[in-house]
């Protein structure tokens, strides 16, 4: 039962996070209508900043506060050079532009941070645990990690839905050319999208480097999964990716909890361990391609002009 | 096609009889290195050119097609792996199962359009990719040696460098005839017809779904028997040969030779892998020039090298 629990709130922890990384792309896609696959990048690039942040200032809260402003300037600063000039081309040439940057940026970490991951270390009172309700520990860490993340989430809705910004980021989404007309700088309005969602994903990234090492690449198996939320998601939605993310996390990591036990009820205990790691991790490709099977525009399905 | 006299025919018609002529210059040099190296090119410029034929003339922008690599190359792989190295059973077995493959994925994915199938494509790669490093018989994420290449009877034989270079390179050339005439049919111009307006298609009477289809089928294919060379190469198979980011290499070479083109991929095959090859004498770090440049080239050279070459061809003539 407590085991039930804890692969819950794992479960919950790493939808959440999935989440921050999935509304950043699932808004540009929105608003800009760019495919950026550069997007893994910049949780890369906010990981290794936090650690490197944190090394310096000597605090964690410190570092992550300088990793996620260093993120949004690096974000603007991509979207200003290149990412502007992609806007209105096709969805092949986004593919490939930001494919080259992926390049560039994982060239560039090995030759600043080496090729070898770096660890971010946790301050004492985040490496402990909680008891949650009797007789129940779980990680403080992971803890601090849904509360962030919900906190992010809530911004992020109050910003989208209840300021003037937010306002004419959802105009833009529904019709840029006349939101432009109306006297909007377009321009700037792109820029600080593509900010935000570049510090989000800093975010999920620096929140990450704790637990897993900022390593080269980290950025490209993450940024598959914030895909494939966005497309269950219905691309350009942001309550659609919320409930994406959720529901992929708990698939996910629930399946690779208790997939291979359910396995070995109904195979041989051989093929029960030679199939079950491939099948938990397939599971969520698999319930990404009946989604689009039957619903092929996502569960929540955003309406264009 | 035409025989006029242009940079661009110059050009095309250089690179393929300089590839033709290359066992003879290894010969003369000794630089044994070259070859290698061009037999690499030429088996993914196959892949690329399989590729092209959905994306540039089709329209279907897969981002999967790493996939039938993988599928090609592990069922050698794993023919081998039980015992099997006649190449009559392993080559038709690995096409058939490339050919499943993409039935299955075409059929399910030529449902959605757009960035729609970019992803589903994506996704049916990754499954794909994950159940392969899944497998522990057969290596999984370690990958699998190839302990002998493909058998066939006496002439033909695999392990003679030069023997398979050619080969390669045939069945390169035989593609790129197949898909010059595919393209050119009528067929080819239903595909063709459903790109750039898939209703109107539909409209005057064909049902574009299964054109469509067929084509996902040829070109998944054509990939596969990239595939079984690639695992003949190598003599090794791993589920990186299939990873997202081979997807992506191939995509790069589409567009950098130019989509729709059909000599286009083979062009853009050589250019990429000859451009990291000096890339990577002169830094260790050459992904940082080659990303850049990348993006260069689809903000500033639409249509790619070719598309360049036909541009300065129609400069000489005016």
């Amino acid at each position: 039962m407590t085991l039930l629990i804890e692969q819950c709130l794992n479960g919950l922890q790493f939808g959440l996070l999935l989440f921050l990384l999935a509304a950043g792309l699932t808004l540009v896609f929105g608003i800009m209508d760019l495919v950026n696959l550069a997007h893994g990048s910049l949780y890369m690039v906010g990981a290794y900043f936090a650690a490197t942040f944190a090394a310096w200032t000597g605090s964690f809260v410190f570092g992550a506060v300088l990793a996620l402003a260093a993120t949004l300037v690096v974000g603007m600063t991509v979207e200003v050079i290149a990412m502007r000039r992609l806007y209105g081309r096709d969805h092949l040439d986004h593919v490939l532009g930001t494919f080259g940057l992926i390049l560039f940026f994982d060239e560039a970490v090995r030759m600043i941070w080496g090729p070898v991951g770096i660890s971010l270390p946790l301050p004492p009172w985040l490496n402990t645990s909680v008891q949650i309700l009797p007789g129940f520990q779980y990680s403080a860490y992971r803890l601090a990690i849904i509360v962030v993340t919900l906190a992010a989430a809530a911004f992020l809705n109050v910003l989208v839905m209840h300021t003037r910004v937010g306002m004419l980021i959802r105009a833009g989404a529904s019709n840029r050319e006349m939101v432009g007309a109306l006297g909007v700088n377009i321009k700037l309005l792109f820029t600080l999208v593509f900010g935000l969602g570049a510090a989000l994903a800093g975010l999920a990234g620096l929140m990450q480097a704790p637990m897993l090492t900022a390593q080269i690449g980290m950025g490209e198996n993450i940024l598959i999964l914030a895909f494939v939320i966005t497309v269950i998601g219905g691309i350009g939605s942001i309550r659609g990716a919320f409930v994406a993310a959720l529901f992929v996390g708990f698939v996910d990591t629930l399946g690779r909890a208790f997939f291979p036990d359910l396995m070995r009820l109904m195979l041989s205990k051989d093929a029960a361990a030679t199939a079950a790691p491939a099948l938990s991790s397939m599971l969520i490709y698999l319930l990404m391609a009946i989604v689009l099977v039957l619903r092929p525009e996502g569960l929540f399905p955003v309406n264009k002009r | 096609m035409s025989a006029t006299f242009n940079v661009r025919n110059v050009v095309v018609r250089g690179l393929l009889i300089a590839l033709l002529l290359l066992p003879v210059y290894v010969g003369l040099s000794g630089d044994r290195f070259v070859l290698t190296l061009f037999t690499r090119i030429i088996i993914l410029a196959l892949a690329a050119t399989s590729l092209n034929l959905i994306i540039g003339n089709g329209g279907m922008m897969s981002f999967g097609h790493a996939a039938y690599l993988g599928i090609g190359g592990y069922a050698v792989g794993i023919l081998a792996r039980e015992g099997i190295f006649n190449g009559f059973v392993q080559w038709p077995v690995a096409l058939g199962a490339s050919a499943l493959f993409a039935l299955i994925v075409g059929a399910l994915s030529l449902r959605t359009r757009g960035v729609h199938f970019i992803m589903i494509t994506l996704a049916f790669a990754q499954m794909a990719y994950y159940v392969i490093a899944g497998i522990a018989r057969y290596g999984g994420d370690d990958g699998l040696t190839i302990y002998r290449r493909s058998q066939f009877v006496a002439p033909l034989d695999l392990s003679s460098k030069t023997q398979f270079y050619y080969l390669c390179l045939a069945l390169l050339y035989a593609s790129i005839y197949l898909i010059w005439r595919l393209v050119n049919s009528r067929f080819g111009m239903v595909i063709q017809g459903a790109r750039s307006n898939d209703l109107r298609m539909r409209a005057i009477g064909y049902p574009t779904y299964r054109y469509k289809l067929v084509c996902f089928v040829i070109a998944g294919t054509l990939c596969g028997l990239a595939g079984v060379l690639l695992a003949n190469y190598t003599e090794f198979v791993s589920p990186s040969i299939m990873y997202w980011t081979r997807s992506g290499d191939l995509i790069i070479m589409v567009v950098l030779g130019g989509m729709g083109s059909v000599l286009g991929p083979l062009i853009g095959a050589v250019a990429l892998l000859v451009l990291e090859e000096l890339l990577s004498n002169i830094t260790e770090y050459w992904q940082i020039i080659l990303g850049p440049l990348l993006l260069l080239v689809v903000l500033f050279a639409r249509g790619g090298v070719d598309g360049l070459l036909v541009k300065s061809s129609a400069k000489v003539r005016s």
